[in-house]
C-alpha cells in the first residue's frame, strides 16, 4: 500500500495557504470563496484519511456554508473596512501565537504521545469487533452514532435545535412592533 | 508534522478571529478553526495502511484490524453538523448587527452605545 503522506501534506498547505489568503485579502466575497475552498480540500484530505462518511457530510455543509455566507452577509455589505491596523495588538498577538505553535511542537515531539499512524483505539477496539454482530450496521460509524452513543446524537439533536431556533428568533419578521407603531398606540 | 500543520491551520483562524475587525471575518476565522480541530481529531484516529470502517460481505476475518479508528469519525460527523448550526446563528447575529448599526466594522460597532 502505497504512503497517503504526500497528498495529505499537499492538501494541508493548500489548506493553509488557502486560509492564508481568506484571512488577508480585502474584498469579502474572495475571502468566502477560499475558506469554501479550503473546505473542499478538507473534504477530499477526509476521503484519503479512510472516512467516506465525514468526506460526504464535509461537502454537503461546505455547500450550505457557502450559500449562507454569500446570502446572509456578502449581499449585503461587501466593502472592505478601511481602518488603520492597531500596530501593537498584531505585534503581540503574533508573539503569542508563535509561542502557542512552539508549545504545540513541544508536545507533539514529546513522549508518550501517540505518532501518526499509530491510533490508541482502546474503546473502538470493542465498537470494531462487536460492531456487526450486536447492531448489526455494516458501517461501523453508523453503529457508534446511533447505537453505542445514541446519547451524544441526541446531544447533536439539542445543539443544532436550539441553534437554529435562535437564527429564526434573531432573524424573524412577524410579530416584531416598531418604535413607530409604540409611538403611534 | 501533520499535526504540526492542523496547528497551523488553527492558529490563522485564531489570529483571523482576534486581529481583524469585520465580523465576517471573524466569522470566517471560527469557521477555518472548526475545520482545523476536525481535521486534527480524524488525523489522530488515521492508522497507517488502514481502510474505511464498513464491513463488506466477503471480508477476511482479518480486515477488523486494519480498520481506521471509527469513534472519532462519529464524534466529528456530530461536530460539522453543530458548526453549520453555529455558523447559521452567527451570520444571523451579523445581519441583526447589521441592520442596527449599518456597517460590519467591530470597532465602530463597540464605539455605538444602544
Amino acid at each position: 500500500m502505497e504512503s497517503i503522506t504526500p497528498p495529505l501534506y499537499a492538501l494541508l498547505v493548500f489548506m493553509i495557504v488557502g486560509s492564508i489568503i481568506a484571512i488577508e485579502t480585502r474584498n469579502l466575497l474572495s475571502a468566502v470563496i477560499s475558506v469554501s475552498a479550503v473546505g473542499f480540500a478538507l473534504s477530499v484530505a477526509f476521503l484519503f484519511l479512510g472516512a467516506p462518511d465525514i468526506a460526504i457530510t464535509q461537502l454537503v455543509v461546505e455547500v450550505l456554508v457557502l450559500i449562507i455566507l454569500i446570502r446572509g452577509t456578502i449581499l449585503i455589505d461587501n466593502t472592505a473596512i478601511e481602518t488603520h491596523r492597531d500596530t501593537l495588538a498584531v505585534v503581540s498577538s503574533l508573539i503569542f501565537f508563535g509561542l502557542l505553535l512552539g508549545f504545540g511542537a513541544m508536545i507533539f515531539a514529546s513522549e508518550g504521545f501517540p505518532a501518526f499512524g499509530e491510533p490508541l483505539m482502546r474503546v473502538s477496539k470493542v465498537y470494531v469487533q462487536t460492531g456487526l454482530p450486536a447492531t448489526y450496521a455494516a458501517n461501523i460509524v453508523t453503529s457508534v452514532i446511533l447505537d453505542f452513543r445514541a446519547y451524544d446524537t441526541i446531544g447533536e439533536a439539542t445543539v443544532l435545535f436550539t441553534s437554529i431556533i435562535g437564527a429564526l428568533a434573531l432573524l424573524r419578521r412577524d410579530g416584531k412592533v416598531t418604535r413607530r407603531e409604540v409611538a403611534t398606540a | 508534522m501533520v499535526y504540526f500543520l492542523c496547528l497551523v491551520l488553527m492558529t490563522m483562524g485564531l489570529y483571523c478571529l482576534v486581529a481583524k475587525k469585520n465580523i465576517v471575518k471573524k466569522v470566517l476565522g471560527i469557521v477555518i478553526m472548526d475545520y482545523a480541530v476536525n481535521l486534527y481529531i480524524i488525523v489522530v484516529g488515521y492508522k497507517t495502511g488502514g481502510v474505511a470502517p464498513v464491513v463488506e460481505p466477503g471480508m477476511s476475518e482479518g480486515v477488523l484490524e486494519r480498520f481506521v479508528d471509527p469513534l472519532p469519525q462519529a464524534l466529528v460527523l456530530t461536530s460539522i453538523v453543530i458548526g453549520l448550526g453555529v455558523l447559521a446563528l452567527m451570520v444571523s447575529m451579523c445581519v441583526r448587527l447589521y441592520e442596527k448599526h449599518g456597517t460590519f466594522d467591530m470597532s465602530a460597532i463597540s464605539k455605538l452605545r444602544g
